[in-house]
């Protein structure tokens, strides 16, 4: 058996609904794939798409945003916002040859500790078959 | 920047998995970092001494401290630099127990993704400025939506310490669920006898506006001024001139299903929900009320005699400003009918714990006797523990209140019906309260059966003479390891506690979160029960999960300590998470002014460009995300933070 | 003894992978171009003058004080003169969005630089067996192929930038005007507004929410108000300005031609982002679904990145 690839994923969660999840992942000792690392952002509006292409171009394998359930957002309506900038995004990177499971969006709740945990252990195992994606802003020129 | 780093073993919860020594040394080459060190307790004493003498000792301006989670710590650091005379927004924390060793499985991978952490926050914070509190004005008002004991409860403990609350309620009258109990356990006071008074007490608090028959719409706002519209909607009965005398019930020809009686029977289409209800006015229910409906009658109108009917009253909208919210909402009975192997609905002896604690209220359907159908005196009566809790078909979760319920009845039917067998059907007995075990025993003690064993099905199929006519309980007594037969006349479904149908809508407008079950998410679940994560919105009672009483009315008291404690400061420190606008890089493009939730973004008339109102602004960044010119920036979470962030991660 | 007459500044305008339309608006000068040429010594300007390579070559290094590359470098040939242009220019200015960003030939980023070729030299639909296709190696074979296409300082160090597809006049001519003072500009200077167009357009702008959108066919916009908020893909809220939003006066939307804004510099993603954030705001609740507004929009890279790709943070599609 191959050694799985060493991939990094950047996980953007939101401090209210996300980030506690996570969290609560921790309390219940849920175990899961070390490969996730997570940035409290204070709601998933705050993702702005140049941050998620920066994370892509410096070495993420992945990026994953988590944010609110759609009505329960702590900022009331921050995360159709982001639900909207990145389904555009989406088709972006898409067209530059990201693969579909390297960018994903969910909704965890503060209450969905193992919830986090099963998506982190997907969105790792996906990623890592795709492998590491090593990005490249251009090629470079030979002399 | 001289960053002093502390890496917590927090005993053995970090050190059992992750490397610290390791971590610490990749800490101290990191640039800008002055000084690192670990410690096994970190937010102990001796530990937060560490890091004040090292800002002393090195001139440290920045901490970053890896242990816990930042909501369990922040605060608790925060404050130890601010006491070493450092900006307490200089200090940054690393998740690496709830984060790193408390969910890898491998020490190694641990102990790299530690140092990763570790690095971004060490790279954020060399990004880190200053930044202050800001304090806003608190609004002397609060509002307590729902008028059950724990709203009663929470309204009174505030009116009594001298601040005004609004009290809004969805029903006619207040009272709740506490209001149609029978008996309260264990000590079996009449619940109606120690809630009236107390449902009096507080309509006629000189602080308390009582929001009868009224519904919250929106609010918007923030801690100490939230901005509630209400809207009390039209009884057709003018509140100012009714005086509850009840004629118009008597003469009213419609009929409609008493929903205080559960529907065991029928009540008038004008009507005063029960004989205590506050405040004790009439209220026309349209669906059923021939004016309405087929426009004749008008009966009421002719035997009111203080002029009071008003067929053209419309909803009335309000605006308040308060400056806490304390949600007091409730719980809903679960739906005996989801249980369908019990045949509620289907056998009409099947019925719920609280129609029976409508059956045995004297002023009930049944004036208090404790009949069948068909007006007869059951000889036996099987109770079932459990029904829709603990259970994969529909709710996990205990109900808490069930058990101590169901032995109350059992008590009631011994004292009531003479010679009556009574079968009490539990899983485990859960009599945990003060009293609460004493009163068991005492039910035992009068020959109730208990039978540990949740019964399978009933069925009103004999199969022999003696099941005739009767409901037969099919169980296991898992005591005894057989399945038997328990034929009785009358089964009453001791039903949980659900979060009611409008707990959803409620926690959308009060943004609110739900746990897993709907019931309202608490702060911290320890440690802070009655508030949450929403500054100024408070919850108690059983909206925030099943309990009893005394507990609601302790919850109540808590959530109202709380919402006091702002309004005695007098101020609330909002964080400092502001929105900025650099007025170099503003074109004025406008795309901003739609994207704030709290109206916080305006154009200023004069220049064209963007303008924070800071009052307003909470800090989300959902303005800075759409900036398409980055003018926009937010403090504490500035663009060039998150990336030195990544950066730290993917180093 | 009469004085020696001062040494003109010597210019040179040379061109990459353009469609040397940058080169064509110098003559909007009109009459004052004369003036321009009469002001400068124009060592190399294979569009304006007779003038040869090796004109250029016998400059001694850095003996050219302004040199405007007008062009993206996507083949060798243009690589080589970049590299020239660089050793022989005091001055470097990127001329035009495709020197600035990669511009439009910047798109082939999106694919095969060879694919292209064999796509536009082999295999269009109007080729038939008798059609000749040029040499692809050999004596007279095309100049090769880059990998990607570049923009100018992705090749070579690049002093100024003219960005704009084309530059606006003015800003040609302030950058002429600061050369012949002598006036120092610091490396790395755009010739552009550090505000976005929104701040020189005088359109009204009423209320960012947008529930269509529309191409620029579709309908018949309203001169005075905001094009972006009826429903136009604008690119003004993420462009430098400088341009005195000439383009959105004459109903057009804005494409994005001078490039990302200084803080902003993925400007692609910026207005992607600012786009979908004013798409039925007004109406966001958990049951409203707005993302078949953009069932239609295909191409981001080609609506957003028309001129910028090469110098966005992805910089070109993923590499095989």
């Amino acid at each position: 058996m191959s050694e799985p690839q060493k991939v990094r994923i950047v996980a953007f969660l939101c401090r209210w609904c996300s980030y506690a999840g996570a969290d609560l992942a921790g309390v219940n000792r849920t175990k899961y794939l070390p490969n996730v690392f997570p940035i409290k952002v204070p709601c998933s509006a705050r993702m702005d798409p140049e941050l998620v292409l920066k994370a892509f171009a410096e070495g993420a394998d992945g990026v994953l945003l988590a944010g609110c359930h759609p009505g329960d957002c702590h900022y009331l309506r921050g995360n159709y916002k982001a639900l909207r900038r990145y389904n555009l995004l989406k088709k972006f990177v898409t067209q530059m040859g990201i693969e579909n499971d390297r960018l994903r969006l969910e909704w965890i709740s503060a209450s969905e500790g193992s919830r986090y945990a099963e998506v982190v252990n997907d969105m790792t195992s996906k990623v890592q078959k795709l492998g590491p994606l090593k990005w490249r802003r251009e090629i470079a020129i030979e002399a | 920047m001289k960053i002093g780093v502390y890496v917590c073993h927090c005993g053995t919860n970090i050190s059992g998995v992750v490397d610290v020594q390791k971590v610490t040394e990749y800490a101290s080459s990191l640039p800008n970092v002055a000084v690192a060190r670990d410690y096994k307790y970190m937010c102990s004493e001796p530990g937060q001494n560490l890091i004040i003498e090292d800002i002393k000792k090195f001139g440290l301006d920045g901490v970053v401290v890896a242990a816990c989670s930042p909501t369990m710590h922040e605060p608790t650091f925060q404050a130890a630099v601010f006491r070493a005379g450092m900006n307490p927004y200089m200090f940054q924390m690393a998740s690496i127990r709830e984060h790193v060793s408390w969910v890898t499985q491998d020490p190694n991978e641990a102990t790299e993704k530690a140092k990763r952490l570790i690095e971004a926050a060490v790279f954020r914070d060399a990004l880190q400025a200053p930044l202050e509190k800001r304090r806003i004005p608190v609004g002397q008002a609060v509002l307590v939506v729902g008028g059950g004991i724990a709203g009663i409860e929470a309204a009174l403990k505030v009116a009594n310490a001298g601040k005004k609350v609004y009290l809004v309620e969805k029903s006619p009258s207040i009272g709740g669920h506490m209001a149609q109990f029978d008996k309260t356990f264990p000590t079996l006071d009449c619940s109606q006898c120690i809630l009236t008074p107390k449902m009096v007490e507080v309509a006629r608090n000189p602080n308390v506006e009582l929001l009868d028959y009224s519904e919250v719409k929106n609010i918007s706002g923030h801690v100490g001024d939230f901005k509630v519209t209400v809207v009390r909607k039209p009884r057709y009965v003018d509140s100012t001139k009714c005086t509850g005398c009840g004629i118009c019930s008597t003469k009213c020809p419609g009929k409609a299903p008493d929903e205080f009686n559960l529907g065991m029977n029928k009540r008038k289409s004008i009507y005063v929900p029960f004989p205590q209800a506050v405040p004790l006015k009439a209220v026309i229910d349209r669906d059923s009320c021939l004016y309405f409906q087929k426009n004749i009658c008008k009966v009421c109108i002719k035997f009111c005699s203080a002029n009071a009917i008003d067929f053209d009253q419309k909803p009335v909208e309000r605006t308040l400003g308060v400056g806490a919210i304390v949600l007091a909402t409730g719980f809903k009975p679960f739906d005996a009918a989801r249980a369908p192997e019990y045949g509620y609905g289907r056998f009409t002896n099947v019925i719920t714990s609280l129609e029976f604690e409508r059956m045995t209220s004297a002023s009930g359907p049944t004036a208090g006797k404790i009949v069948l159908k068909d007006g007869k005196e059951p000889k036996s009566v099987a109770i079932i523990h459990c029904v829709g809790s603990r259970n994969v078909n529909n709710n996990v979760y205990c109900s808490k209140i069930c058990c101590m319920q169901s032995l109350k009845h059992a008590h009631l039917l011994k004292e009531h019906v003479p010679g009556v067998t009574v079968y009490n059907f539990f899983i485990d007995l859960r009599a945990a309260g003060k009293g609460y075990e004493e009163f068991y025993r005492r039910v035992m003690e009068e020959g109730t059966i208990m039978v540990r064993g949740r019964p399978a099905y009933i069925t009103d199929v004999p199969v022999d003479a003696s099941e005739k006519g009767k409901l037969v309980l099919v169980a296991e007594d898992t005591v005894l390891s057989s399945v038997r037969r328990y034929p009785v006349d009358m089964v009453i479904l001791s039903v949980g506690l659900e979060a009611s149908d409008d707990a959803k809508d409620i926690a959308r407008t009060f943004t609110c979160s739900r746990t897993a079950d709907g019931f309202f998410l608490e702060k911290h679940p320890k440690l802070a029960p009655v508030a949450t994560p929403t500054a100024g919105v408070f919850i108690a009672g059983a909206c925030q999960g099943p309990k009893d009483i005394p507990e609601s009315v302790a919850q109540a008291a808590g959530a109202a300590a709380e919402a006091m404690s702002i309004m005695v400061k007098g101020y609330f420190e909002l964080d400092p998470y502001l929105a900025r606008i650099n007025e170099e890089l503003c074109s004025g493009c406008g795309v901003c002014l739609n994207l704030c939730p709290y109206n916080a973004l305006e154009r200023d008339p004069q220049t064209g460009l963007s303008k924070v109102v800071e009052e307003l602004c909470q800090g989300c960044g959902a303005c800075v995300a759409g900036c398409p010119s980055n003018a926009l920036d937010l403090d504490g979470f500035k663009t060039k933070q998150v990336e030195a962030e990544m950066e730290g991660i993917l180093a | 003894m009469k004085p020696e007459p001062a040494a003109k500044p010597k210019v040179a305008i040379v061109l990459g992978a353009t469609c040397s339309g940058c080169d064509y608006s110098l003559l909007d000068l009109g009459p004052t171009l004369l003036d321009v040429t009469d002001a400068v010594d124009i060592v190399y300007w294979p569009t304006g003058i007779d003038s040869k390579l090796e004109d250029l070559e016998a400059v001694p290094d850095g003996g050219v004080d302004l040199i405007l590359f007008d062009g993206a470098v996507v083949n060798e040939d243009n690589l080589e003169m970049a590299r020239l242009c660089r050793k022989k220019a005091k001055i470097l200015a990127a001329f035009g969005s495709c020197g600035a960003y990669g511009g439009i030939p910047g798109l082939i980023n999106t694919g095969s630089p060879k694919k292209i070729l064999l796509e536009v030299y082999q295999k269009l639909p109007t080729f038939t067996e008798k059609s000749e296709s040029p040499a692809f190696e050999g004596e007279n074979a095309l100049p090769k192929m880059l990998g990607q296409a570049y923009a100018l300082d992705q090749v070579v160090p690049v002093d100024v930038y003219l960005p704009g597809c084309p530059p606006p006049l003015k800003l040609v001519a302030s950058l002429f005007t600061d050369v012949l003072s002598g006036k120092a500009i610091p490396k790395g200077t755009y010739y552009a507004s550090n505000r976005a167009v929104c701040y020189e357009c005088k359109r009204v702008k009423e209320n960012k929410d947008i529930t269509t959108l529309h191409r620029y066919h579709e309908i018949q916009p309203d001169p005075k108000r905001c094009l972006l908020e009826q429903g136009m893909i604008c690119l003004g809220p993420a462009t430098r300005g400088g341009c005195d939003a000439v383009c959105c006066t004459q109903n057009q939307p804005c494409r994005g031609c001078l490039g990302p804004l200084p803080n902003a510099e993925d400007g692609g993603s910026e207005m992607m982002s600012a786009l979908a954030s004013i798409i039925a705001v007004s109406d966001e609740n958990k049951d409203s679904d707005y993302s078949a507004i953009f069932n239609n929009l295909n191409d981001t890279v080609g609506s957003f990145y028309t001129f910028t790709l090469a110098k966005s943070t992805l910089g070109r599609r993923k590499v095989d």
